[in-house]
């Protein structure tokens, strides 16, 4: 049973992990660095877009990237541990 | 109160603080020494591994790099930032579960090899040296600049307040003394930048205030742009570096910070997997405060120098720029004889070299702000430097005292005699940090790279097919780290040192620089290990058990 429970924790976290990082090399390497001459076509403010994502936007997602990942996990444990106690 | 006295006040002042703090968090037994009792709280984690992580490349020259760059030096901001989602993700939780006390201790056991424990512990070592060097010559340089010493004199002193709090306080002193200087340094770097911010867009935020328009109306970053073409620069909105190079640049930082075993090793401090997830996250939020305001400062300090020099008398320049000119960061050679300065991309006609450590450095003088500022940037930039030096000798001292001797040389040794050890390899590691200090060894530059990459393409594969791939065994993950270790110092020495024949930028492979090579070196490793791990036999059964273990939590 509770080998059944690890296996289906780990899953869990595996799919986490690739969405999240996902959009980790989304926002860095493909926005930042790869697509940013087609980016940079649009503005926000005095930003050319590409160019706030390599030097802002990315960094804010990083952060919140791991905020979800803490949420999501912790949601996680706590499903798991009433499951394997009970 | 004159600029010296200030400055004196505010460097003695937060140097009692961290006396202070290492004399009431005096480690007792190996456990504190090593991971401060595993009893961190997650938030001052975060603040320690911001402080740690923050060194006085990032402090003083990373916005002035970013200045003489332009878009190409996001690779620093996309790269020391992006490492920590790795880390928070990849790392940290399952290292904290793993619960012992270093890097090469996971190698180790999950290798079930000495060989392994071995190689972990070279990689550990020659990552931290390089490192440490630069930071000792930091504090000797702020030192010299600021209060006027001998380059040499400000060595010693940083030596006598390291050796103080590491080697009294181990991992507990070094933890809260960061914590102290994590607050100086990041109070250090906002004030100016959010003045400069106001004067020059009357937004007080930094991170609008670059993208917000100048007082005359016009984009601070179009103007830029028009001001560096019209003098013969690339650009600043857009880079001058290939779009590959930029990428694996980029990578290979990420990477490497997310294998610096000083980081690593600040998630064995927390209670439990949960604390280690959530301090990762207040690290980033306490680095990104810095690492979203660089590219501001940057920008506005460019301008500001621009707009000051280009083109105005040199015997009517402010007095600033005789202080700089002094120190030889600023050099002015009016090659027209036309007694203004000419500051121009090209090398013929450029009358001014500007080292780029004074973008941040002297940015508090060009905008005219008040004393005070420029003592609180003296003390931050030491808080910086002395923070990331402290962290690494405690990575250098428990390599020695816990995976040498305790692990290999004498399993037998006591508690007692462990730590006693461990305080003496830190003593070693002080002074030998400090002889590098004062002695740079001509490579210091080139090395940083070279930690990075090397951190990369060593430990960042094994620990993470250490946790995520259960069939990796010893002989995989050992000749992975040797190919990576070896490719890496291959390249690196080839094209910066010019060994094996040496070679220019036109022979780098694929076109990637040496600075980006560790993510190629990285790629060779996974290869390797996965080959050479399918040709031999399996993990012993108690390994599988071991990192199944390590997967999951234990029930809170």
């Amino acid at each position: 049973m509770n080998e059944q429970l690890a296996k289906q924790y780990w899953k869990k976290n595996i799919k986490y992990l690739i969405i999240l990082l996902s959009i980790w090399f989304t926002v860095s390497f493909g926005f930042g660095i790869i697509l940013i001459d087609e980016l940079n076509q649009f503005k926000i403010g005095g930003f050319k877009l590409g160019f706030w994502f390599a030097q802002q936007g990315s960094i804010y997602v990083f952060v919140a990237l791991i905020l979800v990942y803490i949420l999501l996990m912790n949601r996680l444990d706590k499903k798991f541990n009433s499951k394997r106690s009970s | 109160m004159s600029l010296q006295l200030w400055i004196w006040l505010m460097v003695g002042v937060t140097f009692t603080l961290y006396i202070g703090i290492a004399i009431w968090s005096k480690a007792g037994s190996t456990k504190e020494f090593y991971v401060a009792g595993s009893g961190v709280s997650p938030i001052a984690n975060g603040m320690a591994t911001a402080a740690d992580w923050m060194s006085a490349a990032s402090f003083i020259s990373m916005a002035g790099l970013i200045s003489f760059m332009g878009y190409d030096g996001s690779v620093y901001l996309m790269g020391w930032t992006g490492g920590y989602v790795l880390l928070a993700l990849l790392l940290a939780p399952y290292l904290r579960k793993f619960g012992k006390f270093t890097v090469p201790d996971f190698i180790g056991d999950r290798y079930y090899s000495n060989t392994a424990r071995v190689v972990a512990v070279i990689c550990a070592l020659i990552i931290s040296f390089t490192y440490v060097a630069g930071q000792m010559r930091g504090v000797g340089l702020v030192f010299s600049r600021y209060l006027e010493v001998d380059i040499n004199t400000g060595v010693f002193i940083g030596m006598a307040i390291v050796l103080f709090y590491a080697v009294l306080g181990g991992m507990k002193g070094i933890t809260y003394t960061q914590v102290a200087q994590y607050c100086v340094l990041i109070f250090a770097f906002m004030v100016p930048a959010i003045f400069i911010s106001i004067q020059m867009t009357g937004n007080p935020i930094p991170q609008i205030g670059f993208g917000s328009q100048g007082t005359d109306g016009m984009y601070l970053l179009d103007k830029l742009d028009g001001l560096s073409r019209e003098l013969g620069f690339h650009q600043y909105t857009s880079g001058s570096k290939s779009k590959l190079d930029v990428f694996f640049i980029t990578a290979a930082l990420m990477v490497g910070t997310a294998g610096l075993p000083h980081v690593i090793v600040r998630f064995f401090t927390v209670k439990k997997v949960s604390d280690a997830r959530k301090s990762a996250g207040w690290a980033l939020l306490f680095i990104a405060i810095l690492y979203t305001t660089a590219p501001a400062i940057a920008v506005f300090a460019r301008i500001n120098l621009i707009e000051t020099v280009s083109e105005k008398r040199y015997d009517e320049l402010p007095g600033w720029f005789d202080n700089w000119e002094k120190t030889g960061l600023l050099t002015f050679d009016d090659k027209n004889k036309d007694g203004l300065v000419q500051y121009l991309a090209d090398p013929q006609l450029n009358e001014l070299i500007i080292d780029r450590d004074i973008m941040v450095m002297a940015n508090p003088e060009i905008a005219e702000l008040p004393n005070w500022v420029i003592a609180l940037l003296a003390a931050g930039a030491l808080a910086a430097a002395l923070s990331t030096a402290a962290g690494l000798l405690l990575v250098i001292s428990a390599s020695v005292s816990h995976d040498l001797i305790k692990k290999i040389i004498k399993p037998d040794v006591s508690e007692k005699g462990e730590l006693i050890a461990a305080r003496v390899s830190a003593f070693f590691a002080v002074l030998l940090a400090g002889y590098f200090g004062i002695n740079p060894p001509g490579f210091v530059a080139a090395t940083v790279a070279l930690a990075f990459g090397l951190a990369a393409a060593s430990f960042f594969p094994a620990i993470v097919m250490g946790i995520f791939y259960k069939r990796m065994n010893k002989e995989g993950a050992i000749s992975g780290m040797i190919v990576g270790l070896l490719l890496m110092l291959f390249y690196m020495t080839k094209f910066k040192f010019g060994w094996f024949g040496g070679g220019t930028s036109d022979d780098w492979w694929f076109g990637v620089s040496p600075e980006g090579f560790g993510t190629f070196a990285m790629l060779a490793n996974f290869i390797v290990s996965l080959t050479v791990c399918h040709l031999t036999s399996k993990p012993p059964k108690e390994i599988q058990e071991l990192v199944e273990s390590i997967r999951i939590p234990s029930i809170e």
